[in-house]
């Protein structure tokens, strides 16, 4: 880690003049980061969406065989995590550390209860065997071929999703432990700040995939 | 080896065409490649440096040059934008009373089917004089039909149909190539076309295939897959009579209605419940895996063959399916 | 050793990165060497199919992937851009860093897929060929690529924040050199194409590992779909290797005909305009794949506006030539056959533009031919240009001028010779990818092999000139060509902090009279 060649306990670095600039710096960082992410689902959501209207009927029943009870649970577990979040950065700002820690590891708790009922919701699909592959079958559709489609889209838009949950527990991770070290001071919260960004970032990504995956076309099914 | 030609024969109607935007297209290009190294080398040489303290005076830009420069090749390059879309639009619609032929590729040949039975593999007889029309799909990955002769290339893509045509103008053999890649054999997927006066063709086509005609194969697939145990030709049956169904507007379950084309039939064979037609159950199961691509092409031209009926009015933008039972 | 595998000096990182390309740069051209050499005999007796179609896969994904989109930004770009804006160091060393080590990461996994058997898919990765017909190394290469991808990614993001929040008091945007413009339209593109890349070959790696299906045709898939989503990144990628390449001869043009680059806000934005166009043309590249009548329309009209800046830049850049006080350095020579090539390159690209021509000459040699004048006559040429205008700055030697101008030149007609006669080879109607051809091709095949091997003669000599230079070669003075720029302001080679003392920035890019002393006027 850097040394604290310009303050005390402020982490500038060396190639900026000034907190601000590096504050500035690092959050457009991570907003150019995020632009990226956006780019990197859309191309899912794009052969999502073209597939959807290649096959309408189909991607209705699988989507209706989705367990839309377990999928709201998620959304809600995952917006009270944003709650945290935005607590646990407010706190940071008014340099409160207890308070920083309680609220990450709220917000760790919630993003790891999101994940065990994701793991729960794939192993029901294996049991259902809806997950592609020689074994898939799914009732009320005559050709497998296309409902194979809309899994293989649920699992790798999920999939990727839940890998990006996952960086976020490992980030927060970080975050408790260096918070808890006293890196973090009301001068200096920038990581706090990016990782909430990033966090809330992850929480929207569900949001479209909620209903795009859960409750399109749940009457025609 | 052999003589060095520059531009490769002109043998379809479409192939001067290609070649005249092509001529204008070198014009303006020789003209700005002179004018840019003409210009480059002209302003080195005119204004070399002399002397190791020379400062040249400042020039920022000048506002009409640059309007200049942008408006007159934007001008020069929407000429060669509608001109190429004129002859791309020529190029993708055939003529109604084209000559129609079925392609299927697979790795690595070419297998082309006559309306009157012939089948032939990386070659094609065609006549001259007549517009023929390809109807193309594939077994396995993305090939694409490209006759330099002719001008003309359309990718051929498994799990739907893509179409092209071309008229030709000369008798002769021109080479058939792949153009898209294909594995490890794509350079020899590779064949001849032959333009034949057109008295020639008649002689060639009529001895007829050595099983009878694509819709004669087609008719008997029929039977044997017992598509006509339920598809009856009086409509009595539990799904929709097929009797003039080719090229009719069909209504659908959902209200909307499709164009009873290639595309339409074909997925209708495979994915039988993609459009169910109003009025109709969804009964039919699929028959992928039970038919090869070059099976459903003989039950497609079956079904063209089957109307419309004598006396009914051609390409009425009528249902042709009418429900009269539930 | 352990000091340049931990830097965070931006310096020292671009020097890594040189390093790699420049390997990467050999191994492709080896690659290219054996399918020219291959090429010569029309029944191909050297290599069996297999491996031809492993050679131009290899070739390809090498080249694009491994070489130029990394080449100008990370090694110039990474090595200038913050010397030019007058920064300390990127905004993001440490991810400078790491981006480094994606690329090495990403490379070995491509050369493992290399060295293990190869892959045979074309660079392109065409579905379903490569999801299901393909037996060859596909995973691990497209791994490679999707990790170099990120390589890219946040090399894109460090210039974003660099250039927007690391700027020296007084450098305004419209201050700031040209080279800085493109290094921010390229990494606009980095950012945006990139990803839409990555998340496609995760889909193709998805199909291959799980047998899940997105591409498959069996199951009712889409193609032609993949093609959209790798065209998507990979039209705007064409230009995030040329478009550095225009701005290294920005720089060298105006610094060796001393003289302001005329039109300077007009090739500031056409970069952008360049960056944004690019993403709305990819559909061009599917003119014969099925698509709709209108939608080829759609993408043939639109083709035409990313020309219109393209042309605008060339104008400028001749323009900039009159009146000057022209110098025929290296790095000048360079440019002019930049410029040269550039025009040819980007002319055939109107014709490939045009529906009617298109379908005609798409997948054959003129495609191969057109591109090639843009990638190579172009990139590799502003590189060639860059590499010997900023070597003295970077090393504090100078190169052997008389051998620089030779290679040059050699380049120059060993190019045309290689590309020209497969413009003809296209429209005759040699497709690409052949590994047999028919005998009528033959005299213009055996034509471009000579041309390449001129051309590979051509390539060693620089390679060959540096290493000699930096040890024998003249010490370098902090400004050996009058340049104004912020890079010149320090010494050869910068020191760590790159600046003893920290710039003010005064003056526009490009005023000659501040770093002049007595002067003649002329013009």
């Amino acid at each position: 880690m850097a040394s604290d060649a310009h303050g005390e306990t402020l982490a500038l670095r060396e190639q900026f003049d000034s907190e601000e600039q590096q504050k500035d710096a690092s959050t457009l960082g991570m907003w150019i980061f995020l632009i990226t992410e956006i780019m990197f689902f859309g191309g899912m959501f794009l052969a999502y969406s073209v597939y959807r209207n290649f096959y309408p009927h189909v991607f209705a029943v699988a989507s209706s065989s989705m367990n839309a009870i377990i999928g709201a649970t998620n959304t809600g577990v995952l917006l009270c995590s944003s709650f945290t979040m935005v607590m646990a950065v407010r706190a940071a700002q008014l340099g409160q550390r207890k308070i920083i820690i309680l609220f990450l590891v709220l917000t760790l708790i919630l993003g790891i209860a999101f994940l065990g009922l994701k793991a729960y919701e794939w192993n029901v699909k294996f049991e259902e065997h809806h997950v592609p592959g020689p074994a898939f079958h799914l009732d009320g559709v005559d050709t497998q071929g296309p409902a194979q489609i809309f899994f293989s889209m649920y699992f790798a838009m999920t999939g990727l999703h839940a890998l990006h949950m996952v960086v976020g527990v490992g980030i927060l991770t970080w975050l408790i432990i260096a918070t808890y070290k006293g890196r973090f001071t009301a001068g200096y919260m920038t990581p706090v700040d990016i990782a909430g960004l990033y966090w809330h970032f992850v929480d929207i990504i569900w949001i479209f995939l909620f209903p795009l995956l859960y409750l399109i076309d749940r009457h025609l099914g | 080896m052999g003589s060095l030609p520059l531009f490769p024969e002109q043998a379809s109607t479409i192939a001067p065409e290609v070649d005249h935007l092509l001529y204008y297209l070198l014009t303006v290009a020789v003209f700005f490649t002179l004018l840019i190294f003409g210009a480059i080398f002209y302003f080195a040489i005119r204004y070399r440096r002399r002397s190791e303290r020379e400062l040249p005076h400042v020039i920022h830009g000048g506002l009409t040059l640059e309007v200049l420069w942008s408006v007159i090749p934007f001008g020069l390059t929407m000429v060669m934008f509608s001109w190429g879309a004129s002859i791309f639009f020529t190029e993708s619609r055939p003529p109604a009373d084209a000559l129609q032929i079925y392609a299927v590729g697979k790795q690595w040949m070419w297998k082309l089917q006559h309306l009157e039975g012939q089948r032939e593999i990386n070659e094609l007889h065609i006549p001259m004089g007549r517009a023929v029309r390809l109807t193309m799909t594939s077994e396995d990955v993305i090939h694409s039909f490209f006759v330099p002769a002719f001008r003309t290339k359309e990718d051929v893509v498994p799990g739907r149909y893509s179409t092209t045509w071309f008229q030709p103008t000369k008798p002769g053999k021109y080479h058939l190539f792949c153009a898209e890649y294909c594995g490890t054999n794509h350079s020899r997927m590779i064949g001849w076309i032959y333009v034949m006066e057109p008295r020639d063709y008649e002689n060639w086509v009529s001895g007829g295939g050595p099983t009878g005609s694509l819709a004669d194969e087609g008719g008997r697939l029929f039977e044997s897959l017992a598509c006509s145990n339920c598809h009856k030709p009086d409509g009595s049956g539990r799904c929709p009579n097929l009797v003039g169904l080719f090229g009719r507007i069909v209504q659908l379950s959902n209200g909307s209605t499709v164009v009873a084309d290639e595309a339409y039939i074909r997925e209708s064979i495979l994915q039988p419940t993609a459009k169910i037609v109003a009025g109709y159950q969804p009964l039919m199961p699929t028959f992928q895996g039970l038919v090869t691509e070059e099976g459903v092409l003989e039950l497609v031209e079956y079904i063209k063959s089957l109307g419309p009926k004598p006396g009914a009015p051609a390409g009425a933008n009528v249902p042709v399916v009418v429900p009269h039972q539930q | 050793m352990k000091s340049w595998l931990l830097t965070k000096d931006h310096k020292r990182i671009a020097v890594l990165y040189l390093a790699t390309v420049t390997l990467f740069f050999f191994l492709g051209g080896a690659f290219a060497t054996l399918i020219r050499v291959e090429l010569l005999t029309p029944q191909g007796g050297l290599v069996s199919s297999e491996t031809y179609n492993k050679l131009f896969t290899m070739h390809g994904v090498t080249m694009v992937f491994f070489f130029l989109i990394p080449s100008i930004p990370a090694t110039l770009g990474n090595f200038f851009l913050p010397l030019m804006i007058g920064a300390r160091d990127l905004a993001f060393p440490r991810i400078n860093l790491l981006s480094w080590y994606l690329l090495v990461i990403g490379g070995l996994l491509a050369l493992f897929a290399m060295l293990a058997g190869g892959v045979d898919t074309g660079w392109t990765f065409y579905t379903p060929y490569s999801t299901t017909y393909s037996n060859s190394w596909v995973i691990a290469t497209a791994l490679g690529i999707f990790v170099a991808g990120f390589s890219s990614i946040l090399t894109g993001l460090n210039f974003i924040v660099t250039v927007h929040r690391m700027r020296a008091p007084g450098m305004t945007w419209f201050r700031m050199p040209l080279f800085v413009w493109s290094m921010y339209a390229t990494s606009l593109i980095q950012v945006l194409g990139t990803p839409v890349l990555a998340v496609t070959l995760v889909l193709v790696f998805c199909e291959r590992v799980f047998h899940i299906g997105i591409f498959d045709p069996a199951l009712g898939g889409d193609p032609v779909l993949f093609q959209h989503l790798f065209w998507f990144y990979s039209h705007p990628a064409v230009y995030i290797m040329v478009l550095p390449g225009m701005g290294v001869i920005s720089e060298v043009i105006s610094v060796f005909s001393r003289k302001s680059v005329f039109g300077y806000a007009f090739v500031a934005f056409s970069s952008v305009a360049i960056a944004v166009l690019g993403f709305l043309v990819w559909g061009h590249h599917l003119f014969v794949s099925t698509q709709s009548v209108y939608a080829g329309m759609v993408f043939s009209f639109l083709s035409y506006f990313v020309a219109i800046p393209s042309a605008i830049k060339v104008f400028n850049w001749t323009a900039t030539l009159y009146k000057g006080s022209i110098s025929f350095a290296t790095p000048m020579l360079y440019a002019f056959g930049f410029i040269g090539l550039f025009t040819i390159g980007g002319l055939t690209g109107l014709f490939v533009a045009s529906l009617g021509i298109d379908v005609h000459v798409t997948d054959t040699y003129f495609v191969i031919a057109h591109f090639h004048y843009i990638m190579v006559g172009g990139t590799i040429m502003a590189y060639m240009a860059g590499m010997h205008y900023w070597w003295p700055k970077m090393t504090g030697r100078m190169y052997p001028e008389g051998w620089a101008k030779l290679s040059a030149l050699v380049i120059f007609l060993g190019f045309n010779l290689t590309f020209f006669p497969q413009f003809i080879l296209g429209y005759l109607g040699m497709p690409r990818r052949y590994h047999v051809y028919p005998d009528e091709f033959q005299v213009l095949h055996v034509l471009s092999t000579a041309g390449a091997s001129v051309l590979a003669v051509g390539y060693l000599m620089p390679m060959i000139y540096f290493i000699w230079s930096l040890r024998y070669g003249a010490l370098a003075p902090a400004n050996p060509w009058g340049a104004t720029g912020l890079e010149w302001k320090t010494a050869s080679p910068p020191p760590v902090h790159n600046f003893d003392e920290a710039p003010v920035v005064t003056h526009e890019a490009y005023d000659y009279s501040t770093v002049m002393g007595e002067v003649i006027e002329v013009g």
